[in-house]
């Protein structure tokens, strides 16, 4: 059966990794590519570069970075952060990527969803939702604009609008549980992955392996994701993988150096 | 020298570069005279079949690349590149494909998400010369539709999703993989190497 993705993802700003790496062995630890294949050495099986470059010039490096990526990675890879239009789209698969990531483009311009589904294929648009929930409406809503500006979409409404529109897979991070490292937000996580037929990437909230088991352990998603832990070498790929085939999942097994 | 056939769907740039790592000479062309005269030859392609096929024809490219896999030449179908290997396809209507295999393209059609998405595992079903030195092991896969081949010995590989998948065809010098062999880690690269070096 297929198995259950780990997937690492490098905040990028103007063609550098921020969000502070200390990856012992690394002799650029800011090179977005020496991490990326780094983690293609050490188990990941894909990965997500978040372009969070405010400039032109910014986003320009970021086809460097995608294009070395794509000439070194031997996995497959998504790139998220600030695809606004089916030219981004195109220059950035052009480059190599597999996968482009819409946020903030996909609700206030859906239409481009459809567009690019059309163009590349669905399995090449990823749909990034930023999801918070609000206790007194008991409901998640969609958030856009690096979680600054909150929307009237119903994050399960959204979710199934998308996949309509052709999106071939999700990418769902709880703004609550992001950079809480207490575990993966599971309602939200089950809510959406039952919601929708296309495969979910779970992401906000893993602090430890176990995080990890207990999301796929009870709730659909088809993928993780987490930044820092992985980053800082507090959880390592394998590590996680190998306490997911205790439980019982299914994992890619590869040996690492 | 390998000719990946650029027919405007998808990204080839990837397998380019996975060629260009393994050190074998590639070309990437739509040019009857280079596939002519190429080794062996790679059909990628992502996105429709019928887009896909309608691509191959108004490059003139469809009946070449058939005449030369019938007279022998190597010829690797990847992913959409291997369901146009076969008869026809369902997919957003009814289109003949490349028919150098025998069978048909259809739908996933399963209570589990669509596209096929991740690293699933590689089950190896009858041997064949190319692959015979490999291990099995898990490989990337992105599909929403799939090969049901006609023959049973065609199938050379298949995985697992809720039901066999084909993952690896082959009949004579006529290979497809539905996988992204690029994309699919040490196994994924073994597999192009011995399509690239291998003697069919």
């Amino acid at each position: 059966m297929i198995t259950k993705r780990i997937i690492p993802c490098l905040d990028v700003k103007d063609g550098r990794v921020v969000k502070g790496v200390s990856f012992v062995g690394l002799r650029d630890a800011g090179d977005p590519v020496e991490l990326a294949s780094l983690y293609d050495q050490t188990g990941a099986d894909e990965l997500v570069f978040l372009d969070i470059s405010a400039s032109h010039e910014g986003r320009k490096t970021m086809i460097d970075v995608v294009r070395l990526a794509a000439s070194k990675l031997t996995i497959p890879f998504t790139v998220g952060g600030g695809i606004r239009s089916v030219e981004d789209m195109t220059k950035i698969l052009r480059a190599g990527a597999d996968k482009v990531s819409l946020n903030t483009a996909a609700v206030l311009n859906p239409e481009l969803i459809q567009e690019g589904a059309r163009r590349f294929g669905a399995q090449c648009i990823v749909v990034a939702i930023d999801a918070k929930y609000d206790a007194k409406e008991d409901i998640w809503f969609v958030y856009t604009h690096g979680g600054r500006e909150r929307t009237d979409w119903n994050v399960l409404d959204w979710a199934k609008h998308v996949v309509e529109l052709g999106a071939g897979e999700i990418l769902l991070t709880s703004m609550d549980q992001d950079g809480q490292k207490n575990g993966f937000d599971l309602s939200l996580v089950r809510a959406v992955s039952d919601a929708v037929t296309v495969p979910v990437i779970a992401s906000g909230g893993a602090g430890s392996a176990e995080d990890f088991v207990e999301v796929f352990t009870k709730t659909k998603t088809s993928a993780a994701l987490a930044a820092s832990i992985f980053h800082y070498e507090e959880v390592d790929i394998m590590e996680v993988k190998a306490l997911l085939r205790e439980r019982g999942e299914e994992v890619r097994w590869i040996s690492t150096r | 020298m390998i000719a990946i056939i650029d027919y405007g769907m998808g990204n080839l740039f990837s397998l380019s570069q996975a060629l260009q790592r393994l050190d074998h000479e590639y070309v990437i062309t739509d040019d009857m005279d280079t596939i002519q005269q190429a080794d062996k030859l790679i059909l990628p392609g992502v996105g429709a079949f019928g887009d896909a096929m309608e691509e191959l024809s108004k490059r003139k490219l469809t009946n070449l690349i058939v005449e030369e896999a019938i007279q022998g030449k190597p010829l690797l179908g990847i992913c959409l590149g291997m369901q146009l290997l076969f008869t026809s396809s369902d997919e957003h209507g009814y289109y003949s494909g490349l028919n150098l295999l025998s069978g048909q393209v259809e739908k996933l059609n399963m209570d589990l998400p669509i596209p096929h998405m991740g690293w699933n595992w590689l089950s190896f079903r009858h041997p064949h010369p190319l692959f015979r030195s490999l291990e099995e092991g898990h490989v990337y896969f992105v599909h929403s539709y799939h090969v049901k081949a006609t023959n049973s010995e065609d199938v050379i590989a298949t995985t697992d999703y809720s039901e066999d998948i084909t993952a690896i065809v082959a009949r004579k010098n006529v290979i497809g993989m539905q996988f992204h062999p690029e994309k699919s880690g040490q196994l994924g690269m073994q597999l192009l190497h011995q399509f690239a070096e291998g003697r069919i």
